[in-house]
């Protein structure tokens, strides 16, 4: 695939992820309607819309696990559908709804992860052991993933994405169904991460989250950007759960269920 | 109460009859087959009323034990099949035990086997009656029979929930089931040899049952009718003790099964070993190949390929050596082979959404379809060698021994070249993982019947140059011809495989991203 078949062309100064006219449909649905996006090197950017927004549709484009109908991603200025081997390796990708080799062990899993992408053993062993050991999972490490629980199976799929030291990190709802300890010590994982240079993109629907951790934010909605930027840009003066709600509308304001009162 | 829970099994069926109009077909003809065999059933149990007492007694009681039997064991083994209705998805609700007892037994009559059971159970009564006491107590007795079955199953799934829930437990009992299934052509085959040598135990057999658990039930009319009203006044109180004595054993195992909460097995291990991916080099073909052998152990879909493959070319030995020609063994590691191999065909089926990982790590497509095929002939090449060895040692047959081992080794090459083609190109429905290896997956299309038989007939085509020489040696009893076909079968096996992954890996670069399309929407 050319250049040329591309309608849009990277943009100069080569952000960590540059999304042009990226579109899905299926069927008669159009899921991501065209969307141009902006990850700046070094941000830890939020992700945020409503169920069926096209969030997780857009992030397996920008990936290079869906192919879109039009437009194309950047990473770091390696088009993503052009150059796809070179693109993959700078990404870390955690997909959400995907299953994993759950007949595998959790050190396994990430062993392999590590080996399809052409790491040496040695390199492979060292890292799985600190991975596992930074998400707490090394007492379960000889354990099948089938037999994890949701939060432990998460936690073994955000190791199989970091194992090859990305520079940017796709992460698709990384904290849903994860406990709150595990969760603040991902928290710190990534604030580290991104502190050395890397870039963290996370999908989320909880907007206190995402004001809390994240520096950029984008707010997606029926298969279109709404707002992007910084937190502070989009927020405004109003707290990022407000602004999201006036953006994509839907709050109900009848008197709710009367019955349902205990008192 | 009672009437919901037998209103929800009806909805039930109904809802997984409404899925897709394949299930209506297989209900209809289930049903055709069980109404079929009931009416057999049914005259067979009138004709056995003017046969001799003492014959129809040991029928009924054999055949009666051996229903009740069923009813206890078929849960227990198909755990991974069927739980509709299962104790554990009630828990949340406040149904009060009597309540919940008299439901799920009474909806255990819903369906064909528990419809089939009670019609045939009353077929009974056809039996007795010439003798009209016979014939009213078989009314009571077959209702007792029935309920018995009906609990005797229910206690079983109940005592075993707990197990059942257990992931290891499921990968078991699948496997377990599909051995006998299997094996039951010769089975049936070679029990009734036997069953006419022994045809005059069984009556002691019977008079033995009759005064268990299993048995009771079914021979107290028969007592009647001969006029023993203190061995049918036993055996009644039997068969009622037995009935109340399951159900309280299942009270109490379903009062424990709502109180515990369905759990995983597996205990927790700590790191240390890496299994498989020690054996092979640290290459994305050497990981793709560890995974995939790991996966042929491990996974219940795998190792059902693993056990049918070897087990199958010996069924249809063992029907040769019935009608006594020892021909086929000598081809069945051929055929042990060619089915283990062409089972990569259905790999990324397999694989689910678990695939997303090697589009993620962008890995090359002649490594994925290598690793793939290396594991395959890690396992399929020793069983092709062993099989064909011993087949030919046990025929004689060492001077044709190059040219069946040739066809072996063009299989090898041909099958997992294509397959490695065909899996880069087709997906399958296939049951997803962690569902039993037995579950039918309704859906799909005629075009993927098409293409598994183009598979099979591109395959045919590659190695006939092979199996024509080895064939025609044998037969013609022309060993030299043996060894050109070794000669042949090396160089185009090698250069089936070659080609084979080297086509299969192109196309897998180009189109990763649309079979894990594909995958996603078979799921």
């Amino acid at each position: 695939m050319s250049d040329s078949t591309h309608p849009h062309t990277p943009p100069v100064g080569a952000p960590a992820l540059a999304i042009r006219g990226l579109v899905k449909r299926f069927g008669d649905k159009t899921a991501v309607n065209g969307i141009n996006l902006d990850v700046p090197a070094g941000s830890f950017f939020g992700l945020v819309g409503p169920n069926g927004a096209g969030k997780t549709t857009s992030l397996s484009m920008a990936t290079g696990l869906l192919r879109p109908d039009a437009g194309d991603a950047w990473v770091h200025g390696t088009s993503v559908w052009g150059q796809p081997l070179e693109a993959k390796k700078l990404m870390g990708i955690l997909p959400d709804g995907v299953r994993l080799f759950d007949r595998l062990t959790g050190e396994q899993l990430v062993t392999y992860a590590g080996l399809l992408r052409g790491m040496d053993a040695d390199t492979v062993h060292e890292r799985t052991k600190d991975l596992l050991a930074a998400l707490d999972l090394a007492k379960d490490a000889g354990t099948l993933v089938v037999d994890y629980s949701a939060g432990m199976t998460k936690k073994i799929a955000l190791a199989s994405a970091l194992i090859h030291a990305p520079k940017v990190l796709v992460l698709d709802e990384p904290f849903e169904s994860v406990d709150p300890v595990s969760a603040a010590n991902i928290r710190d994982i990534l604030t580290d991460y991104v502190g050395s240079g890397g870039t963290v993109i996370v999908s989320s629907h909880v907007m206190d989250l995402v004001q809390r951790m994240c520096d950029h934010v984008a707010v997606i909605a029926g298969g279109n950007v709404l707002a992007a930027g910084t937190v502070d840009e989009v927020r405004g003066s109003e707290s990022l759960e407000d602004r999201f709600v006036q953006l994509v509308g839907g709050r109900n304001t009848s008197t709710g269920l009367a019955w349902l009162r205990t008192s | 109460m009672v009437a919901h829970l037998l209103r929800l099994k009806l909805d039930l069926l109904r809802n997984s009859l409404k899925r897709s109009t394949m299930a209506v077909v297989g209900l209809v003809i289930g049903g055709l087959y069980g109404l079929g065999m009931l009416v057999l059933v049914l005259v067979g149990l009138v004709l056995l009323g003017s046969a001799d007492l003492e014959i129809a007694s040991t029928v009924i009681v054999l055949a009666g034990s051996a229903v009740i039997l069923g009813w206890l064991v078929i849960p227990v083994l198909a755990a991974g099949v069927d739980m509709t209705l299962d104790p554990a998805r009630f828990t949340t609700f406040a149904i009060p035990m009597r309540t919940l007892l008299t439901g799920l037994a009474l909806s255990g009559l819903i369906g064909i086997p528990g419809a089939i059971t009670a019609l045939a159970a009353l077929g009974t009564v056809g039996t007795w009656w010439r003798h009209p006491l016979a014939a009213v107590a078989a009314v009571v007795c077959a209702a007792l029979a029935v309920m018995t079955c009906i609990v005797a199953s229910r206690a079983m799934t109940a005592a075993s929930s707990n197990l059942a829930a257990s992931r290891r437990f499921k990968d078991v009992s699948g496997l377990v089931l599909l051995i006998p299934l299997m094996l039951l052509g010769p089975i049936i085959a070679g029990t009734s040899d036997v069953l006419r040598n022994f045809a005059e135990v069984l009556p002691a057999l019977a008079r033995t049952l009759s005064w268990t658990p299993l048995g009771a039930a079914w021979s107290v009319p028969a007592d009647l009718a001969g006029g023993h009203y203190g061995a049918a006044g036993l055996k009644f109180l039997i068969a009622v003790g037995t009935l109340a004595g399951l159900l309280w054993l299942w009270k109490i195992f379903l009062a424990r099964a709502l109180v515990t909460p369905a759990h995983s097995g597996g205990a927790r291990k700590t790191a240390g070993n890496i299994g498989f991916f020690r054996w092979f080099p640290a290459t994305p073909t050497g990981a793709v190949a560890a995974r995939s052998l790991t996966y042929w152990f491990r996974d219940p879909r795998y190792a059902a390929g693993l056990v049918i493959s070897p087990l199958l070319p010996l069924v249809f030995v063992l029907v040769g050596v019935q009608s006594g020609s020892m021909f086929m063994l000598l081809f069945a590691g051929a055929i042990a082979t060619y089915l283990m191999c062409w089972f990569i065909s259905t790999d990324i089926s397999y694989d689910n959404t678990a695939f997303a990982l090697h589009v993620a790590t962008g890995v090359s497509g002649a490594a994925d379809r290598m690793g793939r095929a290396l594991a395959c002939a890690v396992i399929a090449v020793p069983l092709g060698i062993v099989y064909t060895v011993v087949g030919a040692a046990l025929n004689d047959a060492w001077a044709y021994l190059p040219g069946t081992l040739g066809l072996t080794l063009a299989l090898v090459g041909a099958s997992l070249g294509l397959a490695s083609v065909f899996s880069a190109r087709f997906t399958y429905n296939v049951p997803a993982p962690g569902e039993s290896p037995l579950k039918s997956k309704p859906g799909n299309s005629f075009s993927s019947v098409l293409v598994q038989m183009a598979g099979v007939t591109g395959v045919a085509v590659m190695v006939l140059p092979v199996a024509v020489l080895s064939i025609v040696g044998v037969l013609a009893q022309q060993a030299h011809l043996s060894w050109i076909a070794l000669a042949v079968a090396l160089v185009l096996g090698t250069l089936f495989l070659v080609l084979g992954i080297r086509w299969g890996g192109r196309i897998y670069d180009k189109r990763a991203p649309e079979l894990l399309l594909a995958v996603s929407k078979d799921s």
